[in-house]
């Protein structure tokens, strides 16, 4: 008996692509530059990853942050499995991992970094986790794509691509760190496929 | 995901495996100022126990209040058992009340089992008479894999009344599952004949603790279940633990990188010497610390989905 996680993709190569992998380069350079923008330089400053695919992604920001202005900006994963709304719903989920940067977020700029921005049900369970582990001075949102359909009053600070999409169609975001080699974001299921 | 654990026969590699990774992240909480998560909310979690017991009745009530569940602790003394209610209609109380999971003690083997179709909730068992105790053969998994890094392989050998023992039945079971080799060590009368086969064939005996000590990579200490001491299972406490207790000179005879178990509630100077339970290489409080970690892990996956 295998426990897939609840986000693996079913197939690849199906579908609209609506990011490719250089888009997809220069829109991480464009958050970058972005949060740097807006918090002055990105000091006290804290990337959160939300896993699977925010991790890396806050990884990527934190290294184009980096290779702009030399600022070190550390970076963590805040897994929510455990803060969900909707655990009663489905199947028992995997965990994910959790790595609290050292020095904390108490009294920090933290930055939740996660693919898509889509009930935004994820990112309320984030802001309960994050409680749980400090007081940060503000807590900003940059997501990759933000598909819309909101069901809770939740906005990005930074958002790479906007994406009009149905609620019939799936958003597969795949980054090369977990997705094996391949960047690149597409449209599938609904008229798309 | 199972919806019972009442062996650890219940359990494949694949689910052990997801239960000891999710022990992990549930260890990473208990150094946060707020050991508290929301998951299980609103669910209630009943600890029925039957026997004595501090440490693992404490150790699921605390891994159940961490992840937000009602607890409810039936303890047998004081209650209507007393008055002669028999487990069925306590089951079917707890039922009324509307019990998600059950943490059961029980002094007769297979209570769990019998209790697990009396009720819809889930049923963990926490120790049925000498059948076996899986959450105990959980948590020590999950300290020989923090402490060595791994299972697949190891060396573990299990020392002293098997025939008693529901902790050894647990641990052999899920050890084997998880690829470690296991020997069981003891005087001949706490060994039953064809033990090793009927629970796992790659398991070994041995009564001779000091031959088997240079190879083992884990030596986990029974106790010596003093109750048992009129049933002339050996001639007296002194023989016993000249031959199978865990002293100095032999733990040295321990590779290097050994470490030394034991369930508690230990007996100092008869199965294991107070030199040795306290040595670096004891792993005795770890045990309990993670005791709870593993207990959060079981009562997340039985209860934290649909």
């Amino acid at each position: 008996m295998a426990y897939p996680r609840a986000d693996a993709h079913q197939g690849t190569g199906r579908g609209k692509t609506v990011l490719t992998a250089s888009d997809l380069q220069r829109v991480v350079d464009r958050i970058a530059h972005q949060i740097l923008e807006k918090t002055s330089g990105a000091t006290g400053t804290v990337l959160l990853g939300i896993p699977t695919r925010g991790v890396p992604l806050a990884r990527r920001l934190a290294t184009r942050i980096h290779a702009f202005e030399h600022i070190d900006v550390p970076v963590g994963a805040l897994d929510i499995t455990l803060y969900r709304d909707d655990l009663r719903l489905h199947a028992t989920r995997a965990l994910g991992k959790t790595e609290v940067p050292p020095g904390g977020i108490d009294g920090r700029r933290v930055v939740l970094v996660d693919d898509v921005l889509f009930s935004g049900r994820t990112v309320r369970a984030a802001l309960d986790a994050l409680n749980d582990i400090g007081r940060p001075s503000s807590v900003q949102l940059a997501v990759l794509v933000d598909r819309g359909h909101r069901e809770l009053p939740i906005r990005a600070d930074y958002v790479g691509k906007n994406i009009p999409t149905a609620l019939t169609e799936s958003v597969r975001v795949s980054l090369a760190e977990v997705d094996g080699g391949v960047d690149e974001v597409k449209l599938t299921g609904g008229d798309a496929s | 995901m199972i919806k019972h654990l009442r062996s650890a026969a219940d359990l494949d590699a694949d689910t052990a495996i997801l239960i000891l990774d999710t022990a992990a992240e549930m260890a990473a909480l208990a150094g946060r100022e707020v050991k508290k998560l929301p998951t299980l909310r609103g669910r209630t979690v009943v600890n029925l126990f039957y026997e004595d017991s501090t440490r693992t009745r404490i150790s699921f009530e605390a891994a159940a209040k961490r992840l937000s569940a009602d607890v409810i602790n039936f303890s047998a003394k004081g209650s209507s058992v007393s008055k002669g209610e028999s487990l069925k209609d306590t089951a079917l109380t707890l039922q009324a009340m509307g019990a998600d999971a059950v943490v059961i003690r029980h002094p007769a083997s297979g209570a769990p089992h019998r209790l697990s179709s009396w009720i819809d909730g889930s049923v963990i068992n926490a120790g049925d008479g000498t059948h076996e105790h899986p959450t105990q053969a959980l948590l020590d998994a999950y300290t020989m894999r923090s402490r060595l890094g791994r299972l697949d392989g190891l060396n573990v050998t299990i020392v002293g009344d098997v025939l008693h023992s529901r902790v050894a039945r647990s641990n052999v079971l899920l050890l084997s599952t998880l690829g470690a080799k296991v020997t069981l060590v003891g005087p001949p009368t706490l060994i039953p004949v064809d033990i090793a086969a009927a629970l796992s064939p790659g398991t070994k005996v041995s009564y001779d603790l000091d031959s088997v000590l240079p190879d083992a990579d884990v030596v986990m200490m029974l106790r010596v279940q003093t109750e048992r001491m009129q049933d002339s299972y050996f001639p007296s406490a002194r023989e016993y633990s000249r031959r199978y207790g865990l002293d100095l000179p032999r733990m040295r005879k321990l590779p290097e990188h050994a470490i030394v178990m034991h369930p508690g509630p230990m007996n100092r100077g008869m199965e294991i010497a107070p030199e040795v339970a306290d040595s670096p290489r004891s792993t005795i409080v770890e045990q309990v610390a993670n005791g709870v970690s593993a207990r959060m892990a079981v009562l997340y996956l039985l209860l934290g989905g649909k």
